[in-house]
């Protein structure tokens, strides 16, 4: 029997939620949370530890956090390496994506995930890892876990592999020479191709190439000096009463609020909703995600001309990248039209 | 301004200057009011002077506390 080992956040290696988030790397025997699944779904091999890791200890000291579960494996015999599934947890998805790929290049044994396609991990790692097109939250476990089993189950078998969307898997980018079934010749092939695209009609191309999304780079500001500078922040600091019921996860609504007449932003006057991260330190000090305090005192170094009045915020946590850039356009139209020369965006 | 700097880049943010943590990317409450204070004053500057910077691909900036 071959041997796998599976990596988990706080959350499902049940160590706790985000309180625990800054736990350091544990690796322990068998089974814990979902390798119990996965252990059950995969029948060429067995899954003989797992290891845990908090999500901010892993996002805050990345080196040590590699550092110490390359150590955990150096003396460990196994075939083949798990993470996840993250489903749309971004700061998860990160971790199994560097932990993956730090394994992959230190042991050489296939490194699979699983994420929803909103999950920044996926962008991030695709290239690197097998991500398979996972669920939106932890209901669809047992199916992400099904659909990563099987595909371990497959390379530990030394099977023909499909390409990536028949798999599952997000394309890696890697092109491979196949020979179709149809054999039609690829000169036959293509003028079928521009003859939909002639008419209009759909057609799927035999080598599609990856967009990427940029935005151009702003130009930089002249003077400084004279220029308006607003915050904008995706931690979720908004007034005590949240007056816009910005939601704490997978935010819709955004808020701005008036700051004028605020020398910095006062805890109990303001605090933070975002549910991704424990608020304690944000409350005590809201400026710790939105620097007013500091911005002002550049302003009356001169350093800059002014604060824009209001500050914006919304919830980066869950967030799709969709909404994320609809709520962004929203805010740069009020930027625009006050003038708003530069801004700085806090992200938690 | 962020501490995941990865998914900075991914996201395609073009200019990004680091903080130190998810909860609190501009002052450690376990160091003094002061130290959290230097830590913010500096990095918020970082990132002004970002703005004025000229740069021609996605640029991370360097803080010095």
């Amino acid at each position: 029997m071959k041997k796998a080992i599976l990596y988990l956040n706080q959350f499902f290696g049940q160590i706790g939620g985000e309180d625990k988030a800054d736990f350091a790397p544990v690796i322990k025997e068998g089974l814990v949370g979902p390798a119990t699944e996965l252990d059950k779904k995969l029948n060429n091999a067995q899954v003989t530890h797992t290891i845990i890791c908090g999500d901010n200890f892993m996002g805050s000291n990345q080196d040590e956090a590699v550092e110490t579960i390359l150590g955990f494996l150096e003396d460990k015999e196994f075939d083949i390496f798990f993470a996840g599934p993250a489903f749309q947890a971004g700061r998860y998805g990160n971790a199994c994506g560097v932990i993956c790929k730090a394994v992959k290049e230190k042991f050489g044994v296939p490194v699979i995930s699983s994420m929803h396609i909103e999950n920044p991990g996926v962008e991030m790692f695709k290239k690197d890892v097998y991500i398979f097109k996972g669920g939106h939250s932890a209901a669809k476990m047992r199916k992400d876990i099904k659909t990563i089993a099987k595909f371990g189950d497959k390379l530990l078998n030394n099977e023909n592999l499909l390409p990536a969307e028949d798999e599952g898997y997000f394309p890696r980018g890697i092109r491979h020479q196949v020979w179709l079934d149809s054999n039609t010749p690829a000169s036959d092939r293509v003028v079928d191709m521009l003859i939909k695209k002639l008419n209009g009609e759909t057609f799927e191309t035999e080598l599609p190439i990856p967009k990427a999304d940029r935005v151009p780079i702003a130009s930089p500001i002249k003077d400084l000096s004279k220029a308006t500078i607003a915050l904008v922040n995706t931690g979720g600091i908004v007034p005590v009463d949240n007056p816009d019921r910005i939601q704490s996860a997978s935010a819709t609504r955004w808020g701005r609020y008036d700051i004028s007449s605020m020398e910095r932003l006062k805890s109990g006057e303001f605090k933070t909703i975002h549910a991704g991260f424990d608020p304690a330190a944000a409350d005590a000090d809201p400026n710790v995600i939105l620097p007013l305090d500091a911005l002002r005192v550049y302003e009356k170094e001169g350093k800059i001309g002014k604060v824009h009045e209001y500050f914006y915020s919304t919830v980066g946590t869950g967030t799709t990248q969709a909404e994320a850039a609809r709520m962004g356009k929203e805010m740069s139209e009020y930027l625009k039209e006050a003038n708003v020369d530069g801004v700085i965006l806090v992200s938690t | 301004m962020a501490n995941l700097i990865p998914v900075a880049k991914t996201v395609g943010s073009n200019k990004i200057v680091p903080t130190i943590s998810i909860p609190y990317p501009l002052g450690n409450p376990d160091t003094s009011k002061e130290q959290q204070w230097k830590l913010r004053y500096h990095r918020v500057g970082v990132a002004l002077d970002a703005l004025t910077t000229d740069i021609k691909e996605q640029t991370v900036f360097t803080v010095k506390i």
